[in-house]
C-alpha cells in the first residue's frame, strides 16, 4: 500500500472516531456566531506568522552564539553557555515570559509587549537551536580541521570554507522541527496580551460561547503551518542520510 | 632538503612519545620513513609539516629553522603538501572545487586561473572525468590521487605524506604508488610513512626507522634494507619484507 494512502486511511479513521465522538454527546454546532468574527482568526494567524518568523531569526542568532560558547575551550566561556542553556530548558516558557515581561523588561522600560514577546520566545528556542548547533559542530570530523589547517587555511576560512557548509546541511532538518516547536510555543503569548493567533481564538470565544467552533479553527490553522514544516524537515533528513 | 631534526620530544598526555629523536639526512630528494605500529611516525611528520609543536627539540630544512608560533606556521603550511591516510578532501565539494580551493583562498590565484592551473595535472593523472564528483562518488584511490593532486598544485616546497596507501585496497594501492613515482621522477620532494617495504626501498633516496619515539637507524635506502646493524630493524624488516 503507497504510504499516503496509509496516511489518508489513517486520517479517516481518525475523524470518523471524533465524528462519533461529537455525535454521542449532542454538541449543538454555532459556526455562524464564529463565522462573523474570522477577521479576527485572519489577523491572529497573521500575527503568529509574524512573530515565529521573527523568532526564528534572532533565536537562529542566539543559539549560533551559545552554540559557539558551548564548543569553546576557554571554561567561563563554556560555563555561559552552559547555564543558559539548562536555566532554559528546564524552565517553563510560560514563567520565562511572566518574568520577561513583567520583572525584566518593566525594569529596563521596554514597554513594547510585541517585542519583549519576541525576544523571550527567541531566547527560549535559541536554547534549543543551541544544542541542534553545537551537534552539528561537534558531527564534523577532526581530520576535516586537520585538512585545512594542512593547506594553510585560516581558522576563519575553516570555519566559512569548511565546517559551516557541511554543518549547516546537518542542522537544517532540526531546525525545521524547531520552527514546528516555536510555531506552537508562540501560542503562549497569549498570557502576556499579544494579539496572536490563540488570544483572538480565546476572545472569539468569550464574545460567542462556542468554545469548539473557535478552537478547531485554531488546531487547523496551527496544522496548516507545522505539517508543512514536518514534511520538510523529514525531506531534509532523507537528504543528509543519502549525501552521507 | 636537507632535514635536521634535533632531540624532539612530543607528549600527548603524559605520555612520551617522542622522546628525544634525532634525524639528519643529506641533501635527498625522497626521505622515507619506517618503522613498527604506535613507533612515531605520524607524530614525527606532523611536527614536519608544521602542523603541530614539538614539545622540545627543532627542526630545520635546508638550514631554515622552522618556527613555533602560529601564524607562521601557518605561512610554513602554505609552503608544503600534506597527504593524510584518509579523509583528506572535503566532502561538500566537488574534485574540482577541492583543488581550486587552497589555490583561491590561500595563493590568491583567480578562479580562472586556478581552473588553468588544474586542468593538466588532472589530465596526466587521469581524473578529468572524475573532476566534478564529490568525493563520496570517487574510490578510495582516486580520492587519495586528488588528495595528493590538491597538495601538489599550489607548487609546494615538499610533500608530506602519511600511508597515503593503507586505508585502501589492495587493487587501490598501485595507482597511487605510481602517482607518487611518477612525482619523483619529476623531481618533487617529499617525506613519506608507508608500510609499503618494497615501494620504500625502490622510492627512498633515504630511509628513516622510526620506533620508540627515536630514530632507530638511518642512511641511504640499500644501507637500511640491505645491510642494517641494528638488530630491530632487522627484524622487522624480516617480518615486513616477505
Ligand atoms: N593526539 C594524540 N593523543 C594521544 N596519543 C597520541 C596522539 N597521537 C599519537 N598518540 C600516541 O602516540 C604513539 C605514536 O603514535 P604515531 O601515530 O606517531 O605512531 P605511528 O608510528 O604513526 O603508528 P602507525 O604506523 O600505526 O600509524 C601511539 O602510541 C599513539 O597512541
Ligand atoms: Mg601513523
Amino acid at each position: 500500500m503507497p504510504r499516503w494512502i496509509a496516511h489518508l486511511v489513517v486520517v479517516a479513521v481518525f475523524a470518523g472516531l471524533i465524528a462519533v465522538a461529537f455525535a454521542r454527546v449532542n454538541y449543538a454546532w454555532n459556526w455562524a456566531g464564529v463565522w462573523e468574527y474570522r477577521q479576527k482568526f485572519v489577523q491572529g494567524w497573521l500575527t503568529t506568522v509574524a512573530i515565529s518568523l521573527a523568532a526564528l531569526v534572532v533565536s537562529t542568532l542566539i543559539g549560533s552564539l551559545a552554540a559557539l560558547c558551548l564548543a569553546s575551550r576557554r571554561p567561563l566561556v563554556e560555563a555561559i553557555g552552559r547555564v543558559y542553556v539548562e536555566l532554559i530548558r528546564g524552565t517553563p516558557l510560560l514563567v520565562q515570559l511572566l518574568l520577561g515581561f513583567y520583572v525584566v523588561a518593566s525594569a529596563v522600560g521596554l514597554e513594547n509587549r510585541y517585542v519583549v514577546g519576541v525576544l523571550v520566545l527567541s531566547l527560549f528556542s535559541g536554547a534549543y537551536m543551541a544544542e541542534i548547533f553545537r551537534g552539528g559542530l561537534a558531527a564534523i570530523p577532526r581530520t576535516q580541521r586537520d585538512s585545512a589547517r594542512a593547506i594553510g587555511l585560516t581558522p576563519w576560512q575553516t570555519l566559512r570554507l569548511v565546517i559551516l557548509p557541511q554543518a549547516l546541511r546537518l542542522v537544517l532538518p532540526p531546525v525545521a522541527g524547531q520552527l514546528v516547536s516555536l510555531i506552537k510555543d508562540s501560542s503562549l503569548l497569549s498570557v502576556i496580551a499579544i494579539s496572536e493567533f490563540t488570544l483572538n481564538a480565546q476572545e472569539v470565544n468569550a464574545f460567542t460561547y462556542s468554545t469548539l467552533e473557535s478552537y478547531l479553527p485554531l488546531a487547523a490553522g496551527y496544522l496548516v503551518l507545522t505539517l508543512p514544516l514536518s514534511a520538510l524537515a523529514r525531506w531534509l533528513e532523507s537528504r543528509v542520510r543519502f549525501e552521507a | 632538503m636537507l632535514l635536521d631534526a634535533r632531540d624532539l620530544v612530543q607528549r600527548f598526555d603524559g605520555t612520551t612519545v617522542l622522546d628525544g629523536l634525532s634525524l639528519a639526512t643529506g641533501d635527498v630528494q625522497a626521505l622515507v620513513l619506517i618503522g613498527p605500529s604506535g613507533g612515531g611516525k605520524t607524530t614525527l611528520l606532523r611536527i614536519l609539516a608544521g602542523l603541530d609543536v614539538p614539545a622540545a627539540g627543532g627542526v630545520s630544512f635546508d638550514g631554515v629553522p622552522l618556527p613555533r608560533d602560529e601564524a607562521a606556521l601557518r605561512d610554513y603550511r602554505r609552503s608544503v603538501g600534506t597527504v593524510f591516510q584518509a579523509y583528506n578532501l572535503f566532502p561538500h565539494l566537488s574534485a574540482l572545487d577541492n583543488l581550486l580551493l587552497p589555490l583561491v583562498h590561500v595563493h590568491g590565484l583567480s578562479p580562472a586561473a586556478a581552473r588553468d592551473r588544474v586542468r593538466e595535472p588532472l589530465e596526466r593523472f587521469q581524473l578529468a572525468a572524475h573532476a566534478h564528483k564529490r568525493p563520496a562518488e570517487l574510490s578510495g584511490g582516486q580520492k587519495q590521487r586528488i588528495a595528493i593532486l590538491r597538495a601538489l598544485v599550489v607548487r609546494p616546497r615538499r610533500l608530506f605524506l602519511d600511508e597515503p596507501t593503507s586505508a585502501l585496497d589492495p587493487e587501490m594501492r598501485g595507482e597511487v604508488l605510481a602517482m607518487i613515482r611518477e612525482l619523483k621522477e619529476t623531481g618533487v620532494e617529499f617525506v613519506l610513512v608507508t608500510h609499503e617495504m618494497a615501494f620504500a626501498r625502490r622510492i627512498a633516496d633515504e630511509v628513516a626507522f622510526v620506533g620508540d619515539g627515536r630514530v632507530l637507524a638511518a642512511g641511504p635506502a640499500a644501507e637500511i634494507f640491505d645491510h642494517c646493524q641494528s638488530p630491530r630493524v632487522r627484524d622487522f624488516l624480516s617480518r615486513t619484507l616477505i
